[in-house]
């Protein structure tokens, strides 16, 4: 899976930026729409923080709602699926504007 | 793995396999090429005081030089815990890796196509087909967990051809890419078809460097696939809909097939072909040329 790897690259970034200080707790967004499993992140991470500067470490996850906005109507909708339709029914694209974010968003040391 | 970054290091579990020369050699994953490390397995990589490199025949130096410089840290004290701000993309690595692979191919006018789809749904025999009709330049990235059986295959059709096996790994990613480019050197002018992993998910997450993202679908898979792996469709810049020869066999209904690519990806040319009848292959070609040409023009 590719959560793994994913985790691999959250572990690298925040312990680049811990530069040896001991990390305690690791906050991440992500989108609803982006195609991660969270709890496969939150399982694999004890495991590849492990003798790393985040062993132990906290993961807190913030999940973002999927956002979009309907050129049917010009409206800003809520969507849950990435082939999601505007309610307005015209049947017009819509533009995902949020929930795709993958995103290391702070530490605490 | 390495304490300091995280990374897998000497344990990654893919390989470049090269039949030319029979060498084998491990692709070893940088997850920070910024903070400097050297894990190779073998070889030589050579610093030199002002900057520059150079690559060996062998080809599995990478360079450790790529700007890092776009996030910076804010503190701020809130008691014993320091919160510091990072608001860094988690597949920044990659994609930073990612640019670096389309500046070099652009650089040289090759166009490199990546090509996903779940597994069995016509890849390697699309390519092989289209190895042997297409009369200009190009060569082969396949991917795939282990054997290099689909690499030989295409090592039949005359074509260069490098397998990475990526062992545990369900994708590709841009540093596989770059080590592989290093050691292929595709032609100037040509076109790089890279065959990811049979897999509907993960590789959609994973910017290799490519020009164009083209998904196939079979005709022997469920019409709503793409409603099931919107992210897959959602990304492709075309959709192959493979083997059509064998609709007359199957209650497929490609309306409903095609309404599911629409639902995710309005915007994305379907073309129906068949590697065994020949069916579609010039509109592909033809698309193929017309990429060719936009990035020509664009270069």
């Amino acid at each position: 899976m590719h959560e793994l790897s994913i985790t691999r690259n959250i572990v690298a970034i925040v312990a680049e930026k811990a530069a040896g200080r001991p990390v305690k707790k690791v906050h991440l967004d992500v989108g609803a729409l982006a195609g991660i499993e969270i709890s496969a992140i939150s399982f694999c991470f004890p495991m590849v923080a492990d003798g790393t500067a985040l062993q132990g470490a906290e993961l807190v996850v913030r999940t973002i709602e999927g956002r979009a906005h309907c050129s049917g109507c010009d409206k800003d909708i809520e969507v849950a699926t990435l082939s999601a339709v505007c309610p307005c029914e015209r049947r017009a694209p819509v533009a995902i504007t949020a929930g795709e974010e993958l995103l290391v968003r702070s530490m605490e040391v | 793995m390495c304490t300091t970054c995280g990374c897998s290091g000497g344990e990654g579990s893919t390989v470049l396999h090269d039949l030319q020369s029979g060498e084998s050699v491990p692709v070893v994953k940088v997850l920070d090429p910024a903070h400097g490390h050297h894990h190779h397995g073998h070889g030589h990589h050579h610093h030199h005081g002002d900057g520059h490199h150079h690559d060996h025949d062998h080809g599995h130096s990478h360079d450790h030089d790529h700007d890092h410089g776009h996030s910076h840290d804010h503190h701020h004290d809130h008691g014993p815990a320091e919160l510091i701000e990072l608001e860094q993309r988690v597949l920044s690595t990659n994609d930073r890796i990612a640019e670096r692979n389309r500046a070099w191919l652009d650089a040289r006018e090759v166009l490199a196509l990546n090509l996903m789809s779940s597994p069995g749904s016509g890849k390697t025999t699309l390519l092989e087909a289209t190895l042997r009709a297409w009369d200009g330049p190009c060569s082969v990235l396949e991917g795939d967990q282990e054997t290099t059986r689909d690499a030989e295959r295409i090592r039949a059709t005359g074509v260069p051809v490098l397998q990475l096996t990526t062992g545990t790994g369900c994708h590709l990613e841009a540093e596989m890419i770059w080590q592989g480019l290093q050691r292929l050197r595709p032609a100037a002018g040509s076109v790089l078809f890279v065959e990811n992993v049979g897999n509907l998910v993960c590789p959609a997450l994973f910017d290799l460097g490519e020009a164009g993202r083209v998904v196939l679908f079979s005709v022997t898979e469920g019409e709503d696939k793409p409603e099931k792996y919107p992210h897959m469709f959602r990304g492709a810049d075309l959709v192959l809909l493979t083997k059509v020869d064998l609709l007359p066999h199957l209650d497929f209904d490609v309306e409903r097939s095609l309404e599911a690519v629409r639902s995710v990806n309005p915007d994305a040319p379907v073309l129906h072909v068949s590697a065994r009848s020949g069916e579609g292959m010039e509109a592909w070609f033809q698309w193929i040329r017309s990429r060719a040409a936009r990035q020509q023009e664009t270069a």
